[in-house]
């Protein structure tokens, strides 16, 4: 039994966490003060993939990062880095697919604090950055923690996108969820199972770990 | 002394509603505000504050300009440093009483003798959630005094405390305000319970 495919997985929802983490925590912030159009065009960008087939984005994603033109050229002629049938392609298509899973959960926190908070903190001389790092972020984990649960869990059952852009490449681009549908493919029922079963129950413990943590912060200390 | 004129747009149920407020206040002050409900109290002390922009007005501390509309200049709150007692008292969850007042100072006397005036000396390491609404009130008076603010800017500070509390408090207040040289502006919906407080008044009502 082979279980490089669950290792890929999991190293590659963990790896988009935090890049996802690390991008998404600055443009929440971005986003969650006032409204234009242009935030609004940018969060409907972010929001596509919620709505749009995983297919489809894999398609675009394949025909925009394929080596042998556009931008995908450009980046394999002067960086020498290709996006398509590789891991670094697989990271790239579920930071994008994933995106709304990270975004959604901050930045609907963030609103939702009272902005007298961040207000009483400049006020006292500081900067806006300090204030989201030492008032603003710590009053969000709760909505931090299920984001990045939802995210690395979202990305685990990736199977379109991957597919369309990773393809089926042993020890590069066969993550769990390809491994599933080629095993099933090939009659090996016994191997789908076991790739199954454990997707089943990873992702079955980190929701119960989201309710668990989501019900001991069940009082909200703004209350 | 302190120079404001400003001119605010309001939203009202009855339409627009213009808050125009032009007095100069001596330093040392202590000025309460009223006015009914929706005149644009608590709007009027966020526009000194830097928290909002006015449509048009001017705002000089001590020859300082805060904000002059006409040539666009409107210094951030960080920079006006002006000390701010919000209505809802604008707590931060994550930090205790005693990491509240060091977020605004690192002067750890002064943080002390704060704690004594707000009589919190003995909950310092209370997050406000464990906080009674009098003593939450306490807290936010003492935050925005931790800064040593020349201007210190009040929005119903006195609302949730018992009427014994609000004397002693009152009482300390008035020598501690005297011996920082502060000038205060109080929002206060029942003006007679700073008589022995103010030196001044003004009333706001929008038109």
């Amino acid at each position: 039994m082979d279980l490089t495919p669950i290792w890929l997985t999991l190293r590659l929802a963990s790896i988009t966490t935090l890049l996802l983490l690390l991008i998404c925590l600055p443009l929440a912030w971005w986003l969650s003060k006032g409204r234009s159009f242009f935030k609004i065009i940018i969060e409907a960008i972010i929001t596509m993939p919620l709505v749009l087939p995983p297919s489809v984005l894999g398609f675009y994603l394949l025909l925009a990062f394929s080596p042998a033109h556009g931008v995908g050229k450009w980046l394999h002629d002067s960086f020498d880095v290709q996006f398509v049938f590789s891991f670094q392609g697989l990271v790239l298509a579920s930071v994008i697919y994933s995106m709304p899973f990270m975004m959604g959960p901050i930045k609907s926190a963030l609103q939702q604090l009272p902005s007298s908070l961040a207000q009483a903190s400049y006020t006292l001389g500081k900067t806006e950055r300090e204030t989201f790092l030492r008032v603003l972020l710590p009053n969000i984990q709760p909505s931090l923690f299920t984001a990045m649960v939802l995210t690395f869990a979202h990305t685990l059952g990736e199977f379109g996108v991957v597919l369309m852009i990773g393809g089926n490449i042993p020890n590069v681009t066969r993550v769990a969820s390809i491994a599933v549908y080629d095993s099933v493919e090939n009659m090996d029922y016994s191997a789908a199972n076991t790739y199954s079963l454990i997707l089943f129950c990873i992702t079955f413990v980190l929701v119960i770990g989201v309710f668990i943590f989501n019900k001991t912060q069940a009082k909200s200390p703004l209350e | 002394m302190i120079s404001i004129n400003i001119e605010k747009k309001l939203k009202a149920y009855s339409g627009q509603q213009w808050l125009k407020v032009n007095r100069e206040f001596a330093d040392g002050s202590i000025i309460k505000i009223y006015g009914p409900s929706g005149a644009g109290k608590t709007t009027f002390l966020k526009i000194i504050a830097g928290l909002i922009s006015p449509e048009k007005g001017i705002i000089k501390i001590d020859d300082i300009t805060w904000l002059d509309t006409s040539t666009q200049t409107s210094l951030s709150p960080q920079k006006r440093m002006a000390g701010f007692v919000f209505q809802n008292y604008a707590l931060f969850p994550n930090m205790t009483v005693r990491e509240h007042l060091e977020y605004a100072t690192k002067d750890a006397e002064w943080i002390d003798r704060l704690l004594l005036i707000g009589k919190l000396e003995t909950l310092t390491a209370h997050k406000p959630e464990y906080l009674s609404g009098g003593q939450q009130q306490r807290l936010a008076i003492l935050r925005a005094l931790a800064i040593k603010p020349k201007l210190l800017l009040m929005d119903e500070p006195f609302s949730a405390l018992d009427h014994q509390m609000k004397i002693v408090l009152i009482n300390d207040l008035k020598a501690l305000f005297k011996e920082m040289g502060l000038t205060v502006l109080i929002v206060t919906h029942n003006p007679q319970e700073l008589d022995g407080l103010c030196n001044g008044e003004l009333e706001i009502n929008a038109a």
